[in-house]
């Protein structure tokens, strides 16, 4: 039992009863990284000064009696490619290990309104290219659930820290699955916001049509309070939405009778592991008889979603890291002859495998003669697996099925095959694609591992998203397990 | 094969990457097998579908045109590799 198994009100009724100070739940929280993360491998930037200073500052708050944020001194971890002035950010490459923002992201701003405090920054894969942490040029994040085995990708650290205990919660960014296939690696919760809903300006873009900030957290309340926080129009992000932001808590009524659940064939199909598959069956039930109806239907162009989504994230990111040239910040070669060397160079040294061969794969796709065949293509399917999307809203309120097809698997066992490693994505990508929320939930275990259920929802509708995640977990307690650590 | 090295030496010089022959011979294989994969979509009739790109209905964003602040240069260039009277700095660009 450490602090952070007390809910965010009890938290907040005890620090507003003099009975807790802020101060107390930083300590709680580096206590439990010093003891835990040598193995769980979650941090990369640690700042306990600032952290304690930030806290200090909090608890001075409480005794003067001034209003207190909606996240009031809980403890939260940042992942790697979201800027924090003065906190080295990486993306977990070797071409940013020394890079000290010089702006705070617009989550970070909203984070420090809301009064949390920053921990320090997450492990990932570099640059968010992957799936399972073997990507980061620095070291492998562990699932907390067993230490063989991976914790997701790309925000592992993020996952891995909530389900370790070393964060109160963290945020995550997800562009194919990168915050709802950790989670459900990681037996947390992780919710991907309708693109546009959240500013994206200072995340490192990896494929701007695609990426979101969303937050990591171990149960779905947590998630309305940090979606409360850091949803809404933001003018330094041209893509951001203008839309009037609900009250995502007051949302948790628990009460879902009369919704229509749809369940693609095509998510509990070829390739999803039983057991998962199981697991999903029994949380079905659960929704069932809480009164919400559900009927099984088809998203035809599913099959298509892994290479449509390849392509594009693949272009999109040879465009977007062109930046890193070694001119203006990050690591710049040695000794380069001439300017052209210097970009050679500094980008040879710097990117790891996975950042090169999708940089390569972007850059021919988007390469004179190419274009059409290959990105044009995909652009036209994402419209096919768009209006998929559209179909099934037409007439039901959330689909649900698996986050992922299988439990975490083992480190190491598909680091040669980039092919397989995309395919873990094939249940959340599609979703990526349409641009709609999506929330990853704990729904039930297979051999000690973790299963998460996914519940997507109509674009901007994160309310009912978060309503029945809400209500399947007030009526289940895998949200309550922790792994032995 | 729909790939092979002399495309990986020439997208490379594209995107600005070094390649030792190894790293080649893998990309090689590796983006044959991924682009075999996307031929998938060839499978589709898209003639008379519209391209999405980008999912919400957004166009031309404008801010005022008004003047603000700007970053300190001392702030902008400390991440810079080399910077000289206030510029950044890079090897020649001509012999």
């Amino acid at each position: 039992m450490t602090l952070f198994d007390l809910s965010l009100n009890e938290i907040h009724n005890r620090l507003h009863a003099k009975d807790l100070a802020v101060t107390d739940l930083v300590a709680q929280a580096f206590e439990t990284i010093n003891e835990r993360d040598d193995r769980i491998q979650a941090y990369l930037t640690l700042d306990e000064e600032a952290a304690q200073r930030q806290a200090a500052a909090l608890d001075k708050k409480i005794a003067s009696g001034e209003a207190r944020g909606l996240l009031f001194g809980l403890p939260a971890g940042i992942k790697d490619n979201i800027v924090t002035e003065g906190l080295r950010t990486t993306c977990a490459s070797q071409f940013l290990r020394n890079y000290d923002p010089i702006y705070n992201a617009t989550v970070m701003d909203k984070l420090q309104l809301a009064d949390s405090v920053t921990l320090g920054k997450l492990n990932m894969d570099e640059f968010a290219m992957g799936g399972s942490n073997e990507n980061s040029s620095f070291m492998p994040v562990r699932n907390p659930w067993n230490l063989d085995h991976v914790p997701g990708g790309s925000s592992g650290g993020s996952a891995a820290a909530v389900a370790a205990g070393e964060a109160y919660f963290t945020l995550g960014s997800d562009t194919g699955g990168s915050i709802r296939q950790p989670a459900s690696y990681c037996g947390v919760v992780g919710l991907k916001p309708t693109y546009g809903l959240v500013s994206r300006f200072g995340l490192v873009a990896f494929a701007s049509s695609l990426d979101q900030i969303g937050p990591i957290t171990k149960n779905v309340e947590d998630s309305a309070y940090v979606l409360q926080a850091i949803a809404g129009y933001d003018e330094k992000d041209s893509t951001s939405a203008k839309v009037d932001i609900p009250d995502y808590i007051s949302a948790l009524t628990g009460d879902i009778k009369g919704l229509k659940i749809a369940v693609p064939s095509e998510y509990i199909g070829e390739g999803v592991d039983a057991a998962v598959k199981e697991s999903i069956i029994s949380a079905l039930k659960v929704l069932e008889s809480l009164g919400a109806e559900w009927e099984e239907v088809s998203l035809p162009y599913t099959e298509y979603a892994v290479a449509t989504y390849y392509l594009l994230a693949s272009s999109e990111a040879s465009s977007n890291l062109a930046r890193f040239d070694g001119v203006r910040y990050g690591v710049r070669a040695e000794n380069p002859g001439n300017l052209l060397e210097m970009y050679h160079q500094s980008r040879s040294e710097g990117f790891g495998p996975e950042v090169k061969r999708r940089i390569m794969l972007g850059t021919y796709a988007l390469s004179s003669g190419y274009y059409d065949a290959y990105y044009l293509k995909a652009q036209k399917v994402r419209t096919l697996i768009k209006q998929d999307f559209d179909n099934v809203f037409a007439k039901y309120d959330v689909i649900v099925g698996p986050t992922a097809p299988t439990t975490a698997f083992k480190l190491g066992s598909q680091v040669n095959d980039p092919l397989t490693m995309y395919l873990n994505d094939i249940l959340t990508i599609p979703v990526s694609l349409a641009g709609v929320p999506a929330i990853s939930v704990p729904c039930g275990f297979v051999s000690g591992l973790p299963v998460g259920m996914q519940i997507i929802g109509k674009a901007f509708d994160e309310q009912t998203v978060l309503r029945v995640a809400h209500a399947f977990e007030q009526n289940t307690d895998f949200h309550q397990q922790r792994p032995q650590l | 094969m729909t790939i092979n090295i002399q495309d990986v030496e020439h997208v490379a010089r594209l995107a600005r990457l070094d390649l030792n022959q190894e790293e080649k011979e893998m990309f090689t294989a590796q983006l044959d097998a991924i682009l075999k994969y996307a031929e998938k979509l060839n499978e589709l009739d898209t003639e008379n579908v519209e391209p999405t790109t980008h999912v919400l209905h957004v166009s031309n964003v404008m801010r005022e045109d008004k003047v603000h602040e700007s970053l300190p240069i001392e702030k902008v260039l400390r991440n810079a590799p080399d910077d000289e009277d206030g510029q950044f700095k890079v090897p020649a660009v001509l012999e």
